[in-house]
């Protein structure tokens, strides 16, 4: 209860940060569309010169797109501001003011951060998977809807796990920005669905980087490809992860001793 | 100005081979993106009995891996960065020297280019074993090659530095930037090979500097151009460089007249 009324109170304290830029939600928005047709253009270049790809048809891709779209707004909204801020301020030794707080630390780097006009985003992300969805010839039923839902729950979590392990590693190596950028770099495979990619890189996107999980899982469940042993293989792998990754936080913690102040 | 051309770009190299962990990671982020093209279109080669528009397998890989090089030959001082530089007050540094900021970033950025080289072939050889690409130059290809990259990084320079001259106006360029780098991506080559473009796009595409940064040096080494190819290839890149610079000049003159400091 309290880890809400915490999340809720930054929630609003970064709408008024950010309300205060109100040009930056035009370029943000501009930036958006921009990506979004370059996102497009690639999708119709890619299917001028073939029907399906590896079994995906155009609309099926475009509720790839659209999702990946969508975590990636949702990963820039709140996982990464929070997490390249706690790498900063393990270096600049800022952190300690947080810690000495009286409420759970896990929890207090988690939700800092709200970048709130990159829900412009999620937003644009949920369109295109809105277009891509209606233009699916098969039906996609109650249950498809539900297990995507949860698909995409677990897919975030995973992401959120991975984040603050590599941001937890900061508490060792003090140069972890490189870490930031690669992600980026990966997160971009997850524009096409994980089964075109060589069994090394599929491994790697699967269970290094749980890119999968967050974006072709919840695709499969919206195009009825998926089976519920995977679905209950990526519940049972978000909470063992989730689990491994509080325990590494609070080993990190331990052994934190402090960089200036 | 050779001087000191030499001097800045040994201390690039020094320093940047100090930092080549740091430099790998960075190398290995952006193998991701060709990756991602080469294995759509491989697959869509695989599916269609083995090539599309008449490109194999085999050349995509060659394509790609070559791209790495060239992309990073590609990274030059880009227009963000001279936000950075006005906000910061680097610039007024930059000033109190009697030659361009413009020289001391084309001669830095070379330098890094040499310890880029070094670094990228290891990986090269890495995706070559993954790949196995279709590749075989002939002396001329590979020696045009060795000239066009850099022709390649002196015409991104020169368009970058143009852009980053609007930073003296508006500190909210990104859209702008975003939106060059949008254009770029389609109609240069970094995205797929030229052939695979509508017609369309190809004929504006040859009236602009984009593709002789990216798909003309890849060509050059892995398409069958023939020799007066190679040189109006060349020729090609030389002109854009010089309407670059061109555009660099008027602008500055611009931007430095609007000019005045922050920080210190």
């Amino acid at each position: 209860m309290n880890t809400l009324r915490v999340s809720w109170l930054y929630l609003k304290l970064g709408v008024l940060n950010e309300l205060q830029y109100r040009v930056n939600f035009f370029v943000s928005l501009l930036q958006m569309a921009i990506a979004l047709v370059t996102g497009l253009v690639v999708l119709a270049l890619v299917y001028s010169h073939t029907q399906e790809l590896n079994g995906w048809t155009k609309p099926e891709l475009l509720c790839v797109l659209g999702i990946q779209i969508l975590m990636g707004g949702l990963i820039r909204t709140w996982i990464q501001p929070n997490m390249t801020r706690l790498i900063e301020e393990v270096r600049d030794g800022k952190l300690d003011f947080t810690l000495t707080k009286p409420e759970d630390s896990q929890v207090l780097v988690s939700v800092r951060e709200v970048r709130i006009w990159q829900v412009v985003d999620i937003i644009s992300g949920a369109v295109v998977l809105a277009v891509g969805v209606s233009r699916i010839t098969t039906n996609v039923g109650v249950g498809d809807a539900i297990a995507f839902a949860l698909a995409l729950l677990l897919g975030a979590v995973l992401i959120y796990c991975f984040w603050l392990v590599l941001a937890t590693v900061a508490f060792r190596v003090v140069n972890m920005w490189h870490a930031v950028e690669l992600f980026d770099g990966i997160f971009q495979t997850g524009r096409w669905p994980v089964g075109i990619y060589p069994l090394w890189l599929r491994f790697g996107v699967t269970f290094l980087v749980p890119i999968a999980f967050a974006v072709t899982v919840p695709a499969e469940a919206l195009t009825s490809r998926l089976n519920w042993e995977t679905l209950l293989f990526a519940f049972v792998f978000a909470s063992v992860l989730f689990g491994a990754t509080r325990w590494f936080w609070r080993f990190g913690l331990k052994r934190y001793t402090g960089a200036s102040a | 100005m050779v001087d000191l051309y030499l001097a800045t770009m040994r201390m690039a190299i020094s320093e940047q081979f100090q930092y080549r962990t740091a430099n790998y990671f960075y190398m290995l982020g952006m193998i991701a993106e060709p990756v991602i093209y080469l294995v759509v279109w491989t697959t869509i080669a695989d599916q269609q009995g083995g090539s599309v528009n008449g490109l194999t397998a085999g050349y995509f890989a060659a394509y790609y891996i070559v791209w790495t090089l060239v992309r990073n030959m590609n990274i030059v001082f880009g227009a963000p960065y001279w936000e950075h530089r006005i906000r910061e007050g680097d610039l007024n540094r930059d000033l109190l020297r009697p030659i361009l900021p413009l020289h001391y970033d084309i001669a830095y950025f070379a330098g890094w280019k040499v310890v880029v080289i070094v670094l990228w072939i290891p990986l090269a050889f890495a995706l070559s074993l993954l790949f196995d690409p279709s590749l075989s130059p002939n002396a001329q290809q590979i020696a045009t090659f060795a000239i066009a990259i850099w022709g390649a990084y002196l015409i991104r320079t020169m368009f970058q530095e143009s852009l980053g001259m609007l930073c003296f106006w508006t500190t909210r360029g990104a859209a702008i930037f975003d939106l060059y780098m949008a254009t770029e991506l389609l109609l240069s080559g970094r995205l797929v090979p030229m052939p695979l473009m509508p017609e369309w796009v190809q004929q504006i595409s040859r009236f602009l500097p984009f593709q002789y940064a990216f798909y003309f040096p890849i060509n050059s080494l892995i398409g069958d151009l023939s020799g007066p190819e190679l040189l109006r290839g060349l020729g090609a890149q030389l002109l854009w460089i010089l309407i670059g610079f061109g555009i660099f000049r008027v602008a500055w003159r611009f931007a430095i007249r609007h000019y005045s400091a922050v920080g210190g």
